[in-house]
């Protein structure tokens, strides 16, 4: 079915009968081409390019809860292509450009809206680490735009220009940065994915991978032995498990990192705005509610739920930025499982075993990365070949130190990313 | 959340500083080779459950201390000083 | 209306408060929904997505439809629930989301086109033409979304964060937790009782129950007098437990000031409390739910608990002609109290068909159900069918009970799942779902008073037992113990509209379509569908709506489950959360000895981490800060300049493995150092990156003074302590941060020995005092025992000399003055960076966490004669890679150039693309000495390239620049100046 507002219309008329379910929950087959344990953002989008771009569609997708269940449920929905490192540079450069096509290519509103965002800077040092990321992203064909004090102003001019703690010399203004509707877009991407004859496997936890001498044959689950030619481990948050069923340890130690939602407001903030000294970050939904979070907990966690210490700090960060939002009340808190890695940055790689992949360590950076990620892992399970714009993220950099990409600059330690 | 200091006893999360897996103490040989120090530096468990890890108690008495707890439930076990497992190490 | 004899209101105290600019009269202990039902004002909001009409639905913090905006000009509130808001004289109330007016709400016209706006329409359109979702779309459903709105003004008022402690939490003060409080409390256990109320009793003070012969209400007063009278029980009202977390916290938010418009000077308007607690007894109530019939949403219909709580608490009828609807034993208590109140009860209508009610003064209909209501702005009819007819009752209140949802929230906030109970069709605390804290009275299910009461001093006494300490012996009130009777009744057939989530507009229909649609999982159907996802996040409605979904899929209740719970369980400011770190309060401010003088002087004061450091110090007809700057940079090189270096790190460090502790955080020797003596040394992280480096001293055999950037002082320390603790735990050494103990001062220029030989003791000199010394013990300075360096950032003939932070200030006096009256003066960063720049002496511009060794041309200074931190893994092959970024220095090709920081750098003819990177620039600055700009950065195997010509390009400042690629020392490469 296709969906438009006309199609909105017809139904309105005719009570609404007509809807159909956006995927079919089909039993797993015995047998696949390629099977993807994660029916994640990542997941799904991997599926989607699989049976889009190379023609594979006798695969399956293996989620063990319900589709988007994971951390692309559960995040600030920002999208942007800021970084500054060659390996990230082209790679979010390239999803940037799936995001801009994405409604179109899913038939779906994902409501991906290139509001603008502004990251603040707040000394001079800071800012030449800012004009170093810009002229990163413009050599990448990107978009970046350095405000002064007074071009900040006129974006934002509600913050607390005055008083706020660490005042702000100016920003850097990404203006195709911005937001999307997160679940959606794990919706659009399963529909169409769907659509493509992937059969979307909810309720159906991986319990074991087969390998036999060193090739991978399948995978054991709560419904029942699978076989495939290729698997793919595609579940951020619970990456160590799963290829701890192939037998690897991961470079990876998970972390929650909160977020926060306000009550509904009539509109107020219409950016994206990112406050580095304060690790704070703020959108408002369309729905109305302030959307913010900070930075990770600290402490490894499987726990998908944060502590007061850190959720205070993001207050506090938001009150010396921009205090017009105290009298905002927050509604809901969450946390999601960061897969953090020693550099920052995600893995998508093959393994040592023939025809297993690895797509994990997206740190709290995973849900921008979704279009891109999909299309990259895709492409190295139907090719065999990295994707151009995903080569840095090989495994073995850690071993070797050859093509760290650490855009913090914050070392090995995992959760200082 | 709370934390037992060894040395202060009870305190609160947030005069601690966390370092990551106790895995920390273990330091390779210098001639170990690459894989126990790729292992070392980079490499964890990351159990879903019961794991041991390294704070130090920074906002304190600046003790490094070695705290088992569950990472799904964030219940804590038990909090040793970081000084009294590495000599019952060596 | 007003029911005379009726309510815990004081008619002696009038109260003028202001709704939509009209006055209205109330009386102390109303809130504003009270007041405005007694003016027969039911119309108090709009819902979100039609902008229906809306009265209230409840008499509590769940209250979804009455919201409202309280206070103007930068104060104002949005969202505030009409129900918890206290009504004080001066109370400025406006309804929100409606215009032009709450009556007449343009944006009605959404209730028009309903069959287009169901569950997730919006995902399904808006995206043609291409592009118009940003400009057209998105900003007109922005403006139709949303509730109340921020003033858009600095936040007015004050906030405060507070931590408590106790032995024992109760949460909720209504029987069972009054009961709990009362038990521990006479057993003498250190007990906190919170409530959301401004008056404790909970239930008791809405309800007609008699304990012991008391009014509920009034039991409830004596015992709150007592637990008052105690010392070591705490009593807090308007005070809601937000959150449960790890090892017995608890988040709780103190309304302290919002029913006042005076506030005692300095008092917070609300309080954020972080209690920990050793046992918790959660005692949180019930929540009443509504039933799902067509037009269910009209403004006077409500629960039938909030009637009853407007009638005996506030003296309230919310309507001249009531009907009541149930599905329960509960609700016929509704009717029974309004009659006897002496408003007319219409019906009582009981979709039971088997219930029966004695001495009933009202008509009664068994099994029966309510299908409809009419009334646009206000409730004036309810159509109800009986097993063989259909009529249509006049009334203009409802009270509707779809039965109690006991208040599991708390108990979830840790993952906790709670479990269904068919026998009450609600679901419960699970047992153990937050350790230490356990449910009682009627968030666990026992509804009637006198089980609550039990509930409540069992818990108590188990408490007390895990605490080591006794129950007293004590015997329960007498109490109403009245059995609570329903069968499940979640929605009444029909074909229109019945609402589920009031506020977000999602009905029946829309869980059904999501079903439909394979929006299955219970999540998915609230993700879709935005059911639970309003302010009072699913309280009035979840359950309902999971038992249609779970109708609508073929599951059972338990088998389709619940949304998670999330803290907080009611809506927190901001402001309260974040107390204190509006304006400077987000950080510590951290200022060195020197600061007082240096504003004096006119210098502006800059951020440095944590720390103020001035920028420069400027002088008369000056006008910008690079003249100021160029004049700093020749004191030094020609003169003699002063700055205050404090704010690096100081760690003394004694004891005998000091020594051994040094060889091994720093890649070179330390143990070789002589006594008197200074060295560099760099330090690297153990994944063999740069960590810090700086200098350290040997003061004694056993006793060193190690320097470190001001970035990275906290880390160095905690690294030392680390290194110690956890990997050389035999070593014999103590770390101590001495950074504010000692206030530091550099010295330097040709005449900085001069300059220090007025003040020494003893005087200075090239053999006892060579480059690299330093004071064994102490110096006196200027009569005051202090240190001397002879170490130089600045690459001249230079000093820092330390002393105790107290002489500070005036030791920078002394040496400013003396070194203008030689010529020179303070110098501030900008001259610093210069200084170093010129001689290629990085700071964490360069050494940025991903440089290594190697890349710095340190490559050298790391031992082969002994193991350190980050040696290994620094000589990985990806680390000493030739092709690595390595530091250069860059001159401009034309002298008059700019050089620009976070500058990229290309070869020549090389379109500026990221394939065509060659490196980038860190740090820049004019060189007065050199008369043009100098660089330093990274180059790709800029060791190899010196002389070369590169071109560097400024996208973000449209500036392109040719340059040389140079040694990073650009003045005095030999150190002749630094040693002579």
């Amino acid at each position: 079915m296709r969906f438009s507002g006309l199609r909105v219309l017809r139904e309105g008329l005719t009570g609404n009968k007509g809807w159909a379910p956006h995927w079919r929950d089909p039993e797993p087959k015995a047998d696949y081409d390629a099977v993807i344990i994660g029916g994640g953002g990542h997941g799904l989008s991997t599926a989607y390019y699989l049976a889009k771009n190379h023609g594979m569609t006798n695969i399956a997708v293996l989620e063990k809860g319900y589709i988007g269940s994971g951390n692309i449920g559960r995040n600030t929905t920002i999208v942007r292509a800021n970084y500054f490192l060659p390996g990230n540079s082209e790679f979010y450069s390239h999803s940037l450009k799936l995001w801009e096509g994405l409604e179109d290519e899913l038939n779906y509103n994902i409501m991906h809206s290139q509001r603008g965002l502004i990251n603040l800077f707040h000394s001079d040092g800071q800012r030449d680490a800012f004009v170093r990321r810009g002229n990163a992203m413009a050599a990448q064909g990107d978009d970046a735009v350095l405000l002064d004090r007074d071009g900040v102003r006129k974006y934002l001019p509600y913050l607390d220009f005055d008083n706020v703690r660490f005042p702000i010399y100016g920003g850097l203004l990404h203006p195709r940065g911005g937001t999307a509707r997160h679940d959606a877009v794990a919706w659009g991407y399963a529909r169409g994915a769907d659509a493509r004859g992937v059969d979307l496997v909810q309720n159906c936890e991986v319990t074991g991978i087969d390998i036999e001498n060193g090739v991978v044959r399948g995978v054991q689950t709560s419904r029942g032995a699978i076989r495939a030619k290729k698997v793919a481990i595609v579940t951020a948050g619970r990456s160590g498990q799963v290829a701890a069923m192939a037998g690897m340890r991961l470079p990876i130690e998970s972390h929650i990192l909160q977020a926060f939602v306000t009550e509904g407001l009539k509109p107020c903030i219409d950016h994206v705005v990112s406050f580095g000294m304060g690790h704070f970050y703020i959108s408002q939904s369309d729905k109305g509610g302030l959307v913010f979070g900070g930075d990770l907990d600290f402490h490894a966690s499987y726990a998908q739920r944060g502590n007061l210490p850190m959720a205070e700090h993001v207050m506090e960060a938001g009150m010396t930025l921009m205090p017009m939002i105290g009298k905002a009340k927050v509604l809901r808190s969450w946390g999601g499982i960061m897969d953090m890695t020693p550099d920052g940055s995600p893995i998508i790689d093959k393994t040592d075993t023939d025809g297993l992949f690895l797509d994990c360590g997206w740190c709290y950076g995973g849900f921008k990365a979704v279009p891109g990620s999909g299309y990259a892992l895709a492409h190295l399970m139907a090719t065999g070949e990295s994707h151009e714009t995903a080569r840095g993220f090989r495994l073995d950099r850690f071993r070797t130190g050859r093509g760290l990409i650490d855009e913090e600059g914050t070392g090995s330690q995992h959760n200082l990313h | 959340m709370r934390l037992t200091c060894p040395i202060c006893g009870e305190r609160d999360r947030r005069e601690f500083y966390y370092q990551g897996d106790a895995v920390a103490l273990r330091r390779p040989a210098p001639d170990a080779g690459d894989d126990p120090w790729a292992d070392y530096v980079h490499l964890r468990d990351n159990p879903a459950g019961e794991t041991r890890d390294l704070w130090q108690h920074d906002g304190g008495c600046g003790a490094w201390v070695v705290v088992t707890r569950n990472t799904v439930t964030h219940e804590v076990l038990a909090t040793v000083l970081a000084e009294d497992a590495a000599r019952a190490r060596s | 209306m007003r029911i005379e004899g009726k309510g815990l209101i004081d008619r002696s105290k009038p109260v003028r408060f202001q709704f939509d600019d009209i006055g209205h009269t109330a009386y102390a202990g109303d809130t504003v929904a009270s007041a405005l039902l007694a003016k027969g004002q039911r119309l108090m909001g709009r819902s979100f997505k039609y902008h229906r009409p809306r009265g209230v639905l409840t008499a509590g913090s769940e209250e979804p439809n009455a919201l409202l905006t309280v206070g103007r000009g930068a104060a104002q509130e949005p969202n505030v629930r009409a129900t918890m808001q206290e009504v004080y004289d001066g109370l400025e109330a406006r309804s929100q989301n409606a215009w032009p007016s709450l009556k007449t709400d343009l944006m009605g016209i959404n209730d028009l086109a309903w069959p287009f706006l169901g569950a997730g329409f919006y995902y399904k359109t808006f995206m043609w033409p291409r592009g118009f979702w940003e400009r057209f779309y998105e900003p007109i459903i922005r403006r139709a979304a949303g509730l109340g709105g921020l003033s858009g003004q600095n936040n007015p008022d004050k906030y405060e964060r507070a931590y408590a402690f106790c032995n024992l939490l109760v949460i909720g003060a209504g029987p069972a937790g009054l009961m709990a409080a009362l038990v521990a409390g006479r057993a003498g256990a250190d007990v906190i009782l919170v409530d959301e109320d401004s008056r404790m009793g909970g239930r008791l003070n809405a309800e007609t129950y008699e304990i012991d012969g008391m009014q509920g209400h009034a039991w409830a007063e004596a015992v709150v007098a007592e637990l008052q009278s105690m010392d070591n029980v705490r009593l807090m009202t308007r005070t809601t437990v937000t959150g449960a977390y790890d090892q017995g916290t608890y988040a709780a938010l103190e309304r302290v000031n919002t029913h006042r418009r005076l506030r005692p000077d300095g008092a917070p308007l609300e309080t954020f409390w972080r209690i920990a607690t050793k046992r918790a007894i959660l005692a949180a109530g019930a929540l009443e739910r509504p039933i799902a019939f067509e037009n269910n949403d009209r403004p006077g219909i409500m629960t039938a608990g909030a009637v009853r709580a407007y009638l005996n608490r506030w003296g309230v009828s919310p309507g001249q002609r009531v009907a009541v609807f149930g599905n329960n034993d509960d609700a016929h208590r509704t009717a029974t109290d309004l009659a006897a109140a002496g408003v007319e009860v219409a019906a009582l209508i009981d979709s039971r068909p088997d219930v029966q009610v004695s001495d009933a003064s009202f008509p009664v209909l068994a099994g029966a159900m309510v299908t409809g209501s009419t009334g646009r702005l206000g409730l004036t009819s309810v159509m109800v069918k009986t097993a063989n007819s259909e009529r249509q009752i006049d009334v203009d209140c409802l009270a509707m009970s779809g039965g109690w949802n006991p208040t599991v929230h708390l108990t979830c906030h840790m993952n906790g799942r709670p479990t269904w109970r068919e026998d009450i069709a609600s679901f419960v605390p699970t047992p153990g779902s937050v350790l230490g804290l356990v449910s009682a009275g009627a968030c666990n299910g026992d509804f009637s008073t006198a089980d609550c009461l039990a509930a409540g001093a069992e818990a108590a006494k188990a408490a007390l037992k895990e605490l080591g300490q006794k129950a007293p012996r004590a015997s329960l009130p007498k109490a109403d113990n009245t059995p609570y009777a329903l069968s499940p009744l979640w929605a009444v057939p029909g074909k229109g509209r019945a609402w589920l989530d009031f506020q977000n507009d999602v009905t029946v229909k829309d869980v059904k379509q999501a079903a439909t649609e394979n929006f299955r999982s219970v999540e998915h159907m609230k993700r879709y569908t935005t059911q639970g996802m309003a302010t009072d996040q699913g309280k009035n409605s979840n359950v309902a709506a999971l038992a249609i979904l779970a109708d609508a899929t073929g599951r059972g209740i338990p088998e389709t489950g619940t949304t998670t719970f999330r803290p907080p369980y009611t809506p927190v400011s901001i402001a309260a959360m974040g107390a204190g770190a509006q304006g400077a309060g987000f950080a510590p401010q951290r200022l060195t000895t020197s600061h007082a003088i240096s504003i004096e002087m006119g210098a502006p004061m800059i951020e440095a981490g944590l720390w103020y450091r001035p920028s420069y110090f400027p002088r008369k007809g000056e006008t910008t800060w690079r003249q100021s700057c160029d004049r700093e940079v020749g004191y030094v090189r020609e003169a003699v300049g002063v700055c205050d270096v404090s704010t690096l790190g100081k760690i003394d460090i004694q004891g005998p493995g000091a020594a051994a502790l040094l060889d091994f955080v720093y890649t070179n020797m330390f143990s070789t150092l002589k006594v008197g003596r200074v060295r560099y040394g760099l330090m690297l992280r153990e994944d063999g990156h740069v960590m810090d480096d700086g200098t350290t001293a040997r003061l004694g055999k056993h006793h060193f003074v190690m320097t470190t950037t001001t970035a990275a002082a906290g880390n160095v320390m905690r690294h030392l302590e680390f290194v110690h603790q956890a990997l050389m735990p035999d070593l014999d050494v103590r770390f101590t941060s001495v950074t504010e103990q000692w206030a530091q001062f550099a010295v330097a220029g040709p005449k900085s020995r001069a300059l220090l030989n007025e003040l020494l003791e003893t005087p200075v000199d090239d053999d006892n005092w060579p480059f690299m010394a330093c004071g064994a013990v102490t110096v006196t300075v200027a009569g005051v025992a202090g240190r001397l360096f002879r170490i130089s950032f600045s690459g001249e003939h230079a000093y820092e000399v330390a002393v105790p932070a107290r002489y500070g200030e005036s030791l920078f006096k002394l040496l400013v003055a003396r070194a203008e009256s030689m010529g020179g003066g303070a110098y501030g960063m900008e001259a610093l960076n210069v200084l170093r720049i010129e001689k290629g002496h990085i700071t964490h511009a360069e050494i940025h966490g991903r440089t290594t060794a190697f890349d710095i041309g340190f490559g050298r200074m790391i031992s082969a004669k002994k193991d350190c931190i980050g040696k290994t893994m620094a000589a990985r092959e990806g680390m000493i890679d030739p092709e690595r970024e390595q530091l250069v220095g860059f001159k401009p090709i034309n002298a008059k150039k700019e050089l620009t920081a976070g500058a990229h750098v290309f070869n020549q003819r090389d379109e500026a693309t990221r394939v065509n990177d060659q490196g980038y620039v860190t740090s820049v600055g004019f060189s007065p000495t050199l008369g043009h700009f100098i660089g330093m950065g990274f180059v790709k195997r800029g060791s190899e390239r010196m002389g070369e010509t590169l071109r560097i390009v400024d996208q973000m400042r449209d500036l392109e620049t040719d340059v040389e690629i140079c040694s990073p020392v650009f003045f005095d490469p030999e150190g002749g100046r630094t040693r002579g």
